[in-house]
């Protein structure tokens, strides 16, 4: 478990937590490399079958990253996508699926430095119950 | 005429209804068959017992969808009538051209339970008393306690009775108490998570993928549902265990503050696979969250085509 490096999907928002990564990048902030990015128009594009699909292809782990309650572009799209997620949420917990695996943040296009910490505190708490196991679909 | 058949014909002349669907006896003992009903007269093999398990809304809405201009009365028992509310609340029914025909309901028979008590072997013949069931068999004739063959989803059920009707015929019933609602899922959350999923892994293997659950339940009305979409192909259609599990999950999720806990899936389930704890625990989350309980109001919108500004967040980063 010592050198398991996760694989983290994120889905960013393309007006605030993907210029937020993108800001970090150009600050020249240090976080892990695990991630890979799926740029979205809005968090609550984010349907909950596509983290589940994230896990059943062998991601250790999924971030969902949108504005703030109040910042969303399309107005309303996060405050629905907040419900959906708290279900989702409940729901994997209840199944059994570690919750570590999946994780959900608000980053703004600002907000460089917040975006790296998201990233290290998620991998950090994926590395603590290694590797995605119970959803990942053996081919 | 039993009274129900009696104060029916008068809904059906008195409200001019092209259509009242109902129950009538099936062709299985113990089975009650949707009934649709077109001309008076043939009112008189309408039944209500405890076999009419199916969820008529499902059948509403097929209807409404062939054709939109009928008038149609349905008989409801608490689950048919707050789906049917439900339906309307999602703008897949309207109200006024519906008339509610609520009857009062004490459950219905699980078919897995039934096949279990009597060990698989078939019934030919039943009796149905008011607190027992008698069935008779080839060699063997058995008198069943109602409760040991009642759906799970009945034993806990709180809205018995239709919470919105323009008809009731018979006196309401009482619902179960309220800690029985969630009893199955506060049993299950004492587990590990671990052991939770030993649970579901056990139960859902089970699955066939035979579809029943959802062409038995009224909400999954979609034309395409995303196990049937194959470009992209999100989920596999096989037996695979992953597949059947995201399966399982996602009809939880896109049944979220929309199931009113009738358990018509559960029932149609062939192979009896608990799919009542997952729902329930969706349903939970739901009115503890959001305050919301499906099918009540026909005004409100459902809970998750709706938000407050300052729903809790606990959870996000
Ligand atoms: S636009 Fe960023 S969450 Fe909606």
């Amino acid at each position: 478990m010592e050198n398991f490096e996760p694989k983290i999907m994120t889905f960013l928002c393309n007006w605030c937590s993907y210029a937020g990564a993108d800001l970090a990048g150009v600050s020249r902030l240090q976080y892990p490399a695990n991630t890979r990015v799926i740029r979205v128009p809005c968090s609550g594009r984010v349907d909950p079958l596509f983290i589940l699909k994230c896990l059943q292809d062998g991601y250790d782990g999924v971030l969902v990253s949108g504005c703030h309650p109040g910042d969303c572009h399309y107005l309303s799209g996060n405050y629905f996508a907040r419900r959906k997620f708290a279900v989702l949420k409940a729901s994997l917990e209840f199944i059994g699926v570690e919750s570590e695996r999946v994780h959900f943040s608000w980053v703004s296009a600002g907000e460089g430095e917040k975006f790296s910490q998201v990233i290290s505190k998620v991998i950090e708490s994926v590395k603590k119950i290694g590797p995605a196991q119970k959803l990942v679909k053996k081919r | 005429m039993s009274n129900l058949q009696e104060k029916v014909k008068k809904i059906f002349s008195d409200e001019k209804l092209d259509l009242l669907i109902g129950f009538e006896k099936g062709t299985l003992p113990l089975r009650a068959a949707p009934s649709f009903v077109r001309k008076s007269e043939d009112l008189d093999k309408l039944i209500f017992d405890i076999t009419c398990q199916n969820n008529l809304a499902k059948h509403l809405l097929n209807e409404i969808k062939r054709n939109p201009d009928q008038k149609i009365g349905i008989i409801a028992k608490g689950c048919d009538a707050r789906a049917i509310i439900h339906l309307i609340s999602e703008k897949q029914l309207e109200r006024k051209k519906i008339i509610i025909i609520g009857v009062p309901c004490c459950g219905v028979i699980s078919p897995f339970k039934l096949k279990n008590v009597l060990n698989g072997r078939e019934v030919t013949d039943c009796t149905i008393n008011n607190e027992t069931v008698i069935c008779k068999g080839k060699d063997y004739e058995k008198e069943i306690s109602r409760t040991d063959i009642l759906s799970g989803y009945c034993l806990s059920c709180q809205y018995p009775n239709a919470p919105e009707y323009d008809y009731f015929i018979g006196e309401q019933t009482k619902p179960a108490p309220p800690e029985k609602q969630f009893e199955k899922v506060d049993e299950l959350e004492k587990m590990t998570p671990d052991e939770r999923w030993e649970y579901f892994k056990k139960e859902y293997s089970k699955c066939i993928r035979c579809n029943a659950c959802r062409n038995a339940c009224p909400m999954c009305f979609c034309d395409e549902c995303f196990i049937d979409r194959n470009k992209p192909r999100w989920v596999g259609k096989g037996n695979d265990i992953s597949d059947i599990m995201i399966y399982h999950i996602m009809r939880a999720i896109h049944l979220a503050g929309r199931c009113t806990s009738c358990g018509a899936c559960s029932r149609a389930c062939p192979m009896g696979i608990d799919i009542e704890a997952l729902n329930k625990r969706v349903t939970k989350e739901i009115k503890e969250r959001f305050g919301f309980t499906a099918g009540l109001d026909c005004e409100k919108n459902p809970a998750l085509a709706d938000y407050k500004t300052d729903d809790n967040d606990e959870f996000i980063m």
